[in-house]
């Protein structure tokens, strides 16, 4: 099954079976290994993307609900090593990652709210990460990085022309 | 064996492809539940309907009688949609008590309904308003009221040719108050342990009229007429609650399982019930 989608910006034609988790295709096939596997079944968002701007499990879906043109955003997406986006910046400074398996998805659910709510309070914070389970932080370090992300400017805003 | 991924463009071929092959691929919607079940082994898929491009069953529409949501309208759809949020708090808070944001933005009501869980959070919410629902197959429609609708433990009324496409909630009462009432291991991402429904018109502690639907307490969402029949034309005193929470723990018959026991179950749907009717007379 052929379907025409854009990527982390970039326009992909990808070729999969349609029964393919969107979480394999991403990390099996397109080597965008960033997003994780945790549970495997809707519980530890572990695995949260953005599709067409709405942040969902890629574990929970398959490649046949998708239709052409849709957009997905990936960790990948948000910036990279030498160029973090600036809620990226604020997890790394305000302690908000600790072992890491929770990261590219707490990121994700994150970049979801402020897309959309630019000003959150701490309690639409916690409610935006509400699917997003992290075993180390507790949470408060979280919510004071994407907080801290609010207050910037460029709060929502990917990493452009990175690489 | 390939996989049969059917995706139809449309109803009719959608009631085609149910019609050929009554209950072998079942149908797909978000897929937060059906997807869980199958790669967790507890069913076997060799294919699916995926309804997904019906557009005909997306969608929320307003009318004098009360509101028409397509069995497709997401949980975060309903919950934001403004007309739910005034008229029917009640559904929205459901809607939000599902999962988190992830599983709110693919979850469908109709998948709710049609996965006819016991725990399913929006059942309460339909059989408390008494919501039709709007079964479609190749010969025609019928609506099928919600009391008569889920008739086993995640088993429907629907044939397995049919397609629940639709579902109908009439307007509420403008001075009635309703809740939805749930209890969990934690605010989100939690299956319920008991959830309650309640509305009522309760005027100077007086209960004009009350409906109460209960979650997570039989082998399907249930209503509680003998508790509903006690407090109609009741004062609401502190006794008069005591009453009312002891009928409803007797009315329910939860089952212990992994998330709770049945002993629990019945104090909390009892204490759940109490919470309303104090709310309600602190109002009042």
């Amino acid at each position: 099954m052929i379907k025409r989608l854009k990527i982390n910006d970039v326009e992909r034609e990808i070729d999969a079976t349609p029964e393919m988790r969107l979480l394999d295709l991403l990390r099996s096939q397109l080597k965008l290994t960033g997003t994780k596997e945790g549970c495997g079944e809707g519980e530890c968002g572990a695995c949260s993307m953005l599709l067409n701007g709405e942040v969902i499990d890629s574990c929970l879906m398959l490649v046949g609900q998708l239709k052409d043109g849709d957009e997905i955003l990936t960790v990948e997406g948000l910036g990279d090593v030498d160029h973090l986006s600036p809620l990226q910046e604020c997890f790394v400074h305000e302690g908000g990652a600790q072992c890491g398996i929770c990261t590219p998805g707490m990121l994700m659910a994150a970049h979801a709210l402020l897309r959309k709510n630019p000003r959150p309070t701490r309690e639409e914070i916690a409610t935006a990460i509400s699917g997003n389970l992290c075993r180390c932080t507790g949470y408060v370090k979280i919510i004071d990085a994407i907080e801290k992300a609010s207050q910037a400017s460029k709060a929502g805003k990917v990493r452009k022309g990175k690489g | 064996m390939t996989f049969a991924y059917n995706r139809p463009p449309n109803i009719p071929e959608a009631l085609a492809l149910m019609t050929a092959s009554p209950g072998t691929f079942p149908v797909l919607a978000g897929g937060t539940d059906l997807i869980v079940q199958w790669r967790s082994g507890i069913i076997k898929l060799d294919g699916v309907i995926d309804i997904s491009e019906l557009a005909q069953l997306r969608g929320i529409s307003v009318t004098d009688e009360g509101v028409e949501i397509g069995a497709l309208a997401t949980h975060a759809e309903i919950a934001a949609n403004g007309v739910v949020a005034q008229r029917f708090p009640s559904l929205a808070t459901a809607c939000l008590s599902i999962g988190g944001p992830q599983i709110q933005n693919r979850g469908t009501i109709g998948g709710n309904v049609m996965n006819a869980s016991p725990a399913g959070d929006t059942l309460p919410v339909l059989l408390a308003h008494d919501a039709d629902f709007l079964a479609q197959d190749l010969t025609g429609e019928r609506w099928i009221p919600a009391r008569e609708f889920f008739v086993g433990y995640r088993k429907t009324a629907l044939k397995p040719q049919e397609l629940l496409t639709r579902i109908r909630i009439r307007m509420p009462d403008t001075k009635e108050r309703g809740s939805f009432l749930k209890v969990g291991a934690r605010r989100a991402q939690a299956i319920s342990k008991v959830s309650l429904c309640v509305r009522g018109r309760i005027r100077h502690g007086g209960v004009d009229w009350i409906k109460i639907a209960v979650g997570s307490v039989a082998p399907t969402p249930i209503r509680a007429p003998g508790t509903e029949a006690l407090l109609t034309g009741k004062v609401i005193t502190d006794s008069m609650i005591e009453l009312a929470r002891n009928s409803l723990a007797d009315e329910v018959f939860p089952i212990d399982d992994i998330r709770s026991t049945a002993d629990y179950r019945r104090f909390a749907a009892g204490g759940l019930l109490a919470r309303y009717l104090r709310e309600m007379t602190s109002r009042a």
